[in-house]
């Protein structure tokens, strides 16, 4: 599993002509754009969702048993059930055009946003892991480190606000670096698999977090169920970066700082194209003279930080404790974010918006629609599957075949 | 271009001089000397002078009864400890002089370790003693899953597809088991069609892989998450409407006769459900067909070399298909012990990532089935053990406890295994 998948691109594909200017030439510039795709793929995805969903309708269903005798009604339940799942995610993701006020209105959209800046944290650092050919499935246990770490510094030290804020992420980015610079260590010196190591860090982490909350110094008092620590005060929480009527805080912007940071490291930098280097034929660059050695630690390191920054948005940002649960299933759903954003930090950003919306709109489904949150996991891996086979697509829409191909890879 | 998951591995590291001279090794005495020395500490400081542990062995079925063993704690713990930390000296002299342990070695050490660690865990409970036999015998259980898991990823793995997907193949045939087992009143009918719903799995891979050329690592992850929102949205929606679609079925444990009465081996090995006997066989006929078969030779060419493959004649992406399909299928089985064989009702993601660690497993039992049974057990002995050091109580906190085996399989990665390689041309679509 090591070669790049050079042969991925049509290996004769003829020249591009000149561009002429003229429509036709307009026309399949747009259907052959990978932009085209990434948007069938969505709407694919959204189709099959709603079939599903038309499928378990219990009106549907009832209009089905006398389909013959009056299809109408089958179509309008069928319709109405679509109706109400669609206009549910546009409205929980989007804008909600219900609402009488303008902050009401364009609250949901800033909801897909703060739900996006965890992604764009973890999607970032496992890009870089995937471009250096790792597979780092341990953001969970990064983010949970760092988040407690973070959580820590917030809650028990007494600081004035900047300075406590800047501690409290310096934390989350250590802790996470830290559990992040094991596997990286290991797979270096020792060749142990970092898909082992990462997946058992997860669960060492997890354990670690469940005791500490079981401590006296993270517990705020004994009479709880749920194992919970005392709030970070609010000189270490992120500012709201649109007032008090939204959750969106300045960990969104410094999560866009960090996608900017990437970019440059990636592709600017000297250690970024040693990276990008062993990702490619490791063997190559240590002929090359390039240290495997310390890139692979590095980009463990790095990832570890970044995943722990987004602990830092649930601990300082949006849950303001830390809990045996918090992250959620952040880690796992950043493979998928920097998967779907090809491993780059512009589509990562962007993927992380995307899910973030689908997330976004889980409340809204259940309340609107009746649907728990798990026709967001179909909606989220009929994207990827979609979008990482291009020629499928095609094949769905009758789209033509383009000259040159992008390949998705991890 | 992007780039793809890399396993530097498998480009073989020139500098580890296979060939001549075996080089100095320090790793594997190292890490056993580590393990010994905070088992000699931690244990000892847990464990009080003047209690004794009680280790039971009997079952009633037995044909004679062996007795209750009943040792001073403190003692034996030091005791135990003190023979592992002589193993790894004597590994060290081994490795000084160029050479490794036989496999006995690590065998005596874990045994010694694990002995410890119940003497402590034990240590001064007076009304109850450690089931020795119970342990090994929900150990075994526990393991079910990991090791049809793991099997399942080195059938795939070894014609040269990634299955990460196994963790959604274990939860599609818990699903499929519990709703058809459910609609037929049996849990047999449930575990039979089991394999159906993981190889659909393993047929979405296969196809992505084989045809679409897409990055099997992308799509293993990728269905994990579409079967985790498919079975979660029929479970929250149909069978939440209809309770009858989801019972919670039982499959009996057949007791084999006269070899289930041997004591501790026959509780332990001889009186489970089917699906634990047919984990035998698939184990066995998995094992010898890989390496013994013209089949078994055949895949693994296309997972090692798959050019030399089709130049004789080897349809590549044809057997890779199969394969996939048919790891699948095992995932499948594997995933009906959630449900109809623990006499369960489906849950939501109730796999909990088992499909992980029967990765996990794959990786440590370095690609064999043989290996995948070893590590499998390892990991189901670790969850059995967390399980009754829960019941009886103990004085290490619990999440220490439960994380022991992580960081052992951490440990054992790092110092043991080393570099493990993947079959050459894994992740890498064939085209012609």
């Amino acid at each position: 599993m090591s070669e790049q998948p050079v042969t991925q691109t049509p290996p004769e594909a003829p020249e591009p002509e000149a561009p002429r200017r003229d429509w036709g030439t307009a026309w399949r510039h747009v259907v052959e754009s990978s932009g085209l795709v990434v948007a069938m793929a969505i709407l694919a995805a959204l189709l099959i969702a709603g079939l599903l969903v038309i499928i378990v309708d219990p009106a549907v269903q009832d209009a089905a048993k006398y389909f013959f005798a009056q299809p109408a009604d089958f179509f309008k339940a069928a319709w109405d059930a679509l109706w109400s799942v669609y206009s549910a995610i546009f409205q929980g993701a989007v804008v909600n055009l219900d609402s009488s006020t303008f902050a009401g209105t364009i609250r949901p959209f800033t909801q897909t946003l703060t739900q996006a800046t965890p992604l764009i944290f973890a999607g970032l650092g496992l890009g870089i892991g995937f471009r250096a050919g790792m597979f780092n499935i341990g953001a969970q246990g990064q983010l949970l480190i760092g988040a407690t770490l973070g959580a820590y510094i917030g809650f028990a030290w007494d600081l004035p606000f900047p300075l406590h804020l800047v501690l409290a992420i310096l934390g989350c980015a250590v802790g996470g670096a830290i559990w992040g610079f094991i596997p990286g260590i290991l797979k270096a010196k020792t060749g142990a698999h970092e898909v082992i190591v990462t997946i058992m860090l997860n669960y060492i982490a997890l354990n670690l977090v469940a005791w500490l909350l079981s401590l006296d110094a993270f517990k705020v008092n004994d009479v709880q169920s749920n194992p919970k620590s005392p709030l970070v005060e609010t000189s270490a929480q992120y500012p709201l970066l649109l007032g008090g009527n939204f959750n969106l805080h300045w960990g969104f912007v410094l999560a866009l700082v960090c996608a900017w940071g990437v970019w440059w490291l990636m592709e600017r930098s000297t250690l970024g194209f040693e990276i990008r280097a062993a990702g490619a034929n490791a063997r190559a660059a240590r002929t090359a003279g390039m240290s495997v050695t310390k890139t692979t630690i590095l980009v463990m390191t790095i990832a570890g930080a970044l995943a722990g920054l987004a602990g830092s948005t649930f601990v300082l940002g949006t849950e303001k404790a830390l809990t045996d649960a918090t992250g959620g299933t952040v880690g796992f759903d950043a493979i998928t974010v920097a998967l779907l954003g090809r491993s780059r930090p512009v589509g990562t950003v962007f993927a992380a918006i995307l899910f973030g919306g689908l997330q976004a709109a889980g409340p809204t489904l259940q309340t609107q629609a009746d649907l728990r949150p798990d026709i967001i996991f179909v909606i989220q891996a009929l994207v990827v599957l979609f979008i990482a086979a291009p020629p499928l697509v095609r094949t769905m829409f009758r789209l033509p075949v383009p000259a040159h191909e992008k390949v998705v890879a991890a | 271009m992007s780039a793809p998951v890399v396993e530097p591995d498998a480009l073989a590291h020139p500098e580890s001089g296979e060939g001549r001279k075996r080089p100095r090794s320090y790793k594997g005495p190292i890490a056993l000397g580590v393990i010994a020395l905070v088992a000699l500490v931690g244990l000892g400081f847990f464990t009080s002078s003047d209690t004794e542990t009680t280790f039971s062995f009997a079952k009633n079925s037995d044909f004679f009864t062996i007795p209750d063993l009943t040792v001073p704690s403190l003692m034996a713990v030091i005791v135990l400890t003190v023979i592992a930390l002589l193993l790894a000296v004597y590994s060290l002299v081994l490795a000084t002089n160029h050479r490794k342990p036989g496999i006995w070695l690590p065998v005596v050490y874990g045994i010694a370790i694990i002995g410890a660690l119940l003497t402590t865990a034990g240590a001064g409970r007076d009304n109850t003693s450690i089931q020795f036999t119970s342990l090994l015998t929900s150990s075994l259980f526990l393991a079910v899953p990991l090791v049809f898991g793991a099997l399942a990823g080195t059938i795939c793995e070894r014609s040269g597809i990634v299955n990460i997907a196994i963790e959604g193949q274990l939860l599609a045939g818990a699903f499929l088991a519990a709703l058809v087992g459910s609609m037929a009143g049996n849990a047999y009918i449930g575990m039979v069609v089991a394999p159906l719903a993981g190889a659909a799995v393993g047929a979405i891979l296969a196809v992505f892989a084989t045809k679409y050329w897409v990055d099997q690592i992308v799509v293993g992850v990728v269905l994990n998450l579409l079967v985790l929102g498919l079975t979660g949205f029929f479970f929250n929606t149909v069978m939440s409407d209809n309770p009858n679609l989801n019972q919670s079925l039982n499959m009996q444990s057949i007791d084999i006769p006269v070899l289930s009465s041997i004591p501790i081996i026959g509780p332990v090995l001889f009186q489970q459900n089917l699906l634990v006997y047919i984990l035998y066989v698939t184990v066995i006929v998995t094992q010898i067909m890989l390496f013994k078969s013209r089949w078994g030779l055949r895949v693994r060419a296309v997972g090692e070399h798959p050019k030399a493959a089709d130049t004789v004649g080897i349809k590549v992406n044809r057997t890779r298909l199969r394969n996939t399909i048919l790891g699948g299928a095992v995932a499948g089985l594997g995933g009906a012990f959630f449900t109809v064989a623990s006499g369960l009702a489906f849950g939501n993601n109730m796999s909990a990532g088992k499909g992980y660690i029967a990765l996990a497993a794959m990786i440590l039992g370095r690609w064999s089935p043989r290996g995948a049974l070893v590590a499998a057990l390892l990991f189901g002995f670790a969850d059995a053990l967390r399980v009754q050091l829960g019941i009886i109580g103990s004085d290490i906190p619990s999440e220490f406890l439960a994380m022991t085996p992580y960081l052992a399989t951490i440990l054992a990665v790092a110092g043991l295994v080393g570099h493990s390689r993947a079959p050459a041309a894994e992740n890498i679509p064939y085209k012609k």
